[in-house]
C-alpha cells in the first residue's frame, strides 16, 4: 500500500511543481535576508551611537519583534497593508516585507553585540596608532565583528528558511502549499500520498538547512579553539 | 476601531490566552526534560544512544515545526496513528524544543573550563562525581541564556498550532477575522495578548540570567 | 632508610609526533621537597601534571610508594586521593562556599564523616587565617585568599604528596608571600613531601632539598638545593639563574 503512495511524487509534473514551490520559498528567504541584513547593519550601527532617542526607538522596534510571533507578523502585513493603506502587493512581496523587517530587528542585535564585544583595548590601540573613527571602524572593528557575528547570522538564515514554511498561511505558492494541492488532487487514488509528499518536503527542508547549521557549528568551534 | 467588537470577542481571546499559556508551559517543561536527558546522553558519550539522539537533534533543529505538525496530524493517521490536534501540538513542540534545549545544555556543559575539571580530577573525583558536583551545576548556569532564548522561542512557536486548528491565541484571532472580517481589532487584541504574555516572561528571564551569572560566577 | 614516595623511570611524553618529555628519571623520599625549575616551555608544568595523571604518557613508569602505577583513569582516580595538587588558577568551584569547596572531596570521594572533616577544615582554615571566610563564596575573595583555600582543599584529603604548579604565578605581588609562607610551613612543620614548579627563585632556594633543572623536556641537572643556587653544574642552569635576577 505504501509503495503506491510514493508514485504520487513522480506523476505528471508533480515533482517539478514541488521544486518550483521550494524555489519560491528559498527565493523569499534569500531576498528577505539580503534586505534584512542591510537594514539590520544600519540599525545595529545606530544602536551603538550615543543618541538616546535613536537607541530607544530601535530598542522598541527590536522588542516588538521579540514579542510578536512571525505568524502574527505575516498577518499584520497581509491584512493591514491592503485594508488600511490600500497597498496591494502580491503575497510573495508581503512575505518579503514581513521577513525583512524581522531579519533587520534580529540582525541589528547581532551587529550591536558583535561591535560591543570587540575588546576595548583593541579600540584603544587602534586610536593610539592614530586611526580616525572611520579607519578604526573599517580596519579594526568591522573585520573582527564580522568574524564574531558570522555564526549567529548563519543561524538566523536557517531560521528564516524554516520560517518560510509559514508562507502557505498567507496563500503564497510555497513548497508546502503546492504539496497540499498535490495531496488533495490525488487523495482518492493515492490515500497514502500524503505521507510521501510531506516526507519529501521534510527532507527538502533538512537538505537546505543542515549544511548551513553544520557551517555555523564549525565556525563556532573554530572560534572557541582560538 | 470598534470597541464593542473588542468587548464581544474578549471571552474568545481569554480562552485562547489560557490555551496558549497551558500549551507553552507543557511544551517548555517537556522540552527541558527531553533536552536534559539528551544532553546527558551526549555528555556521558553513551554508545548507540548518543548517535541516535545526535540524529534526533539535527533532524528536529533543521526542519520547520509546521511540517513536523503536518506529519503528526495529517500523515500519521494514514499509518493508523490518530491523535487529537492538541496532543500533536504538544508532541511536536517538545520534539522541536527538546532538541533546542539539548543544544543549549550541551553548550553549557562544554563551556565549563578545563581547569575546573582538572581541579575536580586532582581531588580524586570519578566521572560521575565530576559531572554531578562540577560540570552539571556550572554547565546549567552557563546554559541559562540559551534556556531563556529557547523559552521565548517556544512560546512564540505555539502560534503555529493554528495551522492544525488548535484554538490558541493566533487561531482564535484568525477564526474571528474569517467570520467577521474585522482584522484591525482582532489583530490588535492578538498583539496585546502576546505582549501580556511575553513582556513579563522576558523581564523575568533577564532577571534570572543576571542572578544566575552573579550567583555562579560573581560577574 | 627513608621511605620512597615517588619514582619516575624513563618517562617519555608526546603531543602527537612532538616529544615534550624525554627520558625523565628521578625519585622522591618522604618529607623531601623537590622544585622543578627551567625556562618557560621546558616541560615542568607538563611533568608535574603527568605525575597526577592529568596528562597521559606514552613510555616509562611511575612508582608511587613502591608500587608501579597502572595508568588507567580508575587507578589515577584512586591515587589522586593521596596526591594533592594546587594549580596556578586556584580553580575553587565558584558555585560552592569556601567550606563546601573543602568538604566536597573528603566527604563525597573518601566518604569521611562530615562533622569530622568540618572540624579539621576549620582548623586548617584557621591556620591560613581564613576561618572567618568559611561561608564566603570564591568570588568574594582575593586571589591570594583563593589560593590559600585551594591549598587547604587539597590538604583536607590527607595527601602523602603535594604538587604545586606555579601557584603564585597569577597573584599580585603582595599576595605571593602569604601563599609561599604556607607552603614553607607545610615543609618545616608537617614535613610534607612536595614537588613545586615555581618562578620564585628566592623561595625555591629556601625550600628546595633538591632542584631538577629542565630544558626542552629533558632534565639537564639534578642538584641539591643550596648547591644549585650557589654552584650550578651546567652552563645552561647558570645562565638561567643569572637571567632570573633575584
Amino acid at each position: 500500500m505504501a509503495h503506491s503512495g510514493i508514485s504520487v511524487l513522480f506523476e505528471g509534473t508533480n515533482f517539478t511543481r514541488l521544486m518550483g514551490g521550494l524555489w519560491t520559498s528559498v527565493w523569499i528567504a534569500v531576498v528577505s535576508l539580503v534586505i534584512g541584513l542591510l537594514i539590520g547593519t544600519i540599525f545595529g550601527l545606530l544602536r551603538t551611537m550615543r543618541s538616546r532617542i535613536i537607541r530607544f526607538i530601535l530598542l522598541l522596534y527590536l522588542e516588538f519583534f521579540r514579542i510578536v510571533p512571525t505568524v502574527v507578523l505575516l498577518f499584520l502585513v497581509y491584512y493591514i497593508l491592503p485594508r488600511q493603506f490600500d497597498i496591494n502587493l502580491p503575497a510573495t512581496w508581503m512575505a518579503v516585507l514581513a521577513f525583512s523587517l524581522w531579519v533587520a530587528a534580529e540582525f541589528s542585535d547581532i551587529v550591536r553585540g558583535a561591535l560591543e564585544s570587540v575588546p576595548q583595548h583593541q579600540r584603544e590601540s587602534g586610536l593610539a596608532l592614530g586611526l580616525n573613527q572611520w579607519q578604526l571602524f573599517r580596519y579594526v572593528l568591522l573585520s573582527q565583528a564580522i568574524q564574531l557575528e558570522l555564526p549567529a547570522t548563519i543561524n538566523l538564515a536557517t531560521r528564516v528558511i524554516k520560517t518560510t514554511s509559514l508562507l502557505l498561511m498567507i496563500s503564497v505558492m510555497d513548497v508546502i502549499n503546492v504539496g497540499q494541492q498535490i495531496i488533495e488532487a490525488n487523495n482518492q487514488t493515492h490515500p497514502t500520498g500524503i505521507f510521501w509528499v510531506y516526507g519529501l518536503i521534510f527532507i527538502l527542508y533538512f537538505i537546505v538547512d543542515y549544511p548551513l547549521s553544520l557551517w555555523s557549528k564549525h565556525l563556532t568551534a573554530k572560534a572557541e579553539r582560538k | 476601531m470598534d470597541w464593542t467588537i473588542i468587548q464581544q470577542s474578549l471571552p474568545n481571546f481569554v480562552q485562547g490566552f489560557k490555551l496558549t499559556l497551558w500549551l507553552s508551559l507543557v511544551g517548555i517543561v517537556g522540552s527541558i526534560i527531553v533536552g536534559i536527558i539528551t544532553s546527558l546522553i551526549q555528555y556521558f558519550r553513551i554508545p548507540v544512544l548518543r548517535r541516535m539522539f545526535g540524529i534526533y537533534v539535527e533532524v528536529a533543529r533543521n526542519t520547520p515545526l509546521l511540517i513536523q505538525l503536518f506529519f503528526l496530524y495529517y500523515a500519521f493517521p494514514v499509518m493508523g496513528i490518530k491523535m487529537t490536534a492538541e496532543t500533536c501540538g504538544i508532541i511536536g513542540l517538545i520534539f522541536l524544543g527538546g532538541a533546542y534545549m539539548a543544544e543549549g545544555f550541551t553548550g553549557g556543559f562544554n563551556g565549563v573550563s578545563q581547569t575546573q575539571i582538572d581541579a575536580g580530577e586532582a581531588l580524586g573525583m570519578n566521572q560521575y562525581q565530576l559531572a554531578w558536583y562540577v560540570v552539571l551545576p556550572q554547565g546549567l548556569s552557563l546554559s541559562v541564556p540559551a534556556l531563556a532564548a529557547n523559552i521565548i522561542f517556544l512560546i512564540k512557536e505555539t502560534s503555529i498550532f493554528s495551522v492544525i486548528a488548535i484554538p490558541e491565541l493566533t487561531n482564535t484571532a484568525l477564526d474571528l477575522i474569517g467570520m467577521y472580517y474585522r482584522s484591525n481589532e482582532y489583530l490588535l487584541m492578538l498583539v496585546i495578548a502576546y505582549a501580556i504574555i511575553m513582556i513579563p516572561v522576558i523581564l523575568l528571564l533577564d532577571w534570572l540570567e543576571r542572578r544566575v551569572r552573579y550567583g555562579a560566577f560573581g560577574d | 632508610m627513608t621511605e620512597e614516595i615517588l619514582k619516575v623511570e624513563h618517562l617519555n611524553k608526546f603531543y602527537g609526533d612532538w616529544q615534550v618529555l624525554h627520558d625523565i628519571n628521578f625519585d622522591l623520599k618522604k618529607g623531601e621537597v623537590v622544585t622543578l625549575l627551567g625556562p618557560s616551555g621546558s616541560g615542568k608544568s607538563t611533568l608535574i601534571r603527568t605525575l597526577n595523571g592529568l596528562e597521559p604518557f606514552r613510555k616509562g613508569s611511575i612508582y608511587f610508594k613502591g608500587k608501579k602505577i597502572d595508568p588507567t583513569p580508575k587507578e589515577w582516580q584512586k591515587l589522586r586521593q593521596e596526591i594533592g595538587m594546587v594549580f596556578q588558577s586556584y580553580d575553587l568551584f565558584p558555585n560552592l562556599t569556601v567550606l563546601d569547596n573543602i568538604l566536597l572531596a573528603p566527604t563525597k570521594v573518601q566518604g569521611r564523616n562530615r562533622a569530622d572533616v568540618k572540624k579539621e577544615a576549620m582548623e586548617l582554615l584557621d591556620r591560613v587565617d581564613l576561618a572567618d571566610q568559611a561561608n564566603s563564596y570564591p568570588r568574594q575573595l582575593s586571589g591570594g585568599q583563593k589560593q590559600r583555600i585551594a591549598i587547604v582543599r587539597a590538604l583536607a584529603m590527607h595527601p602523602e604528596l603535594m604538587l604545586f604548579d606555579e601557584v603564585t604565578a597569577s597573584l599580585d605581588p603582595e599576595m605571593v608571600r602569604g601563599v609561599l609562607e604556607i607552603i614553607k610551613e607545610l615543609s618545616d612543620r608537617d614535613h610534607m613531601t612536595m614537588i613545586i614548579v615555581t618562578h620564585e627563585m628566592n623561595f625555591a632556594a629556601q625550600i628546595a632539598d633538591r632542584v631538577l633543572f629542565l630544558e626542552n623536556g629533558r632534565i639537564l641537572e639534578e642538584t641539591p638545593g643550596k648547591q644549585f643556587f650557589e654552584h650550578p653544574q651546567t652552563a645552561r642552569a647558570a645562565e638561567f639563574l643569572s637571567s632570573m635576577e633575584f
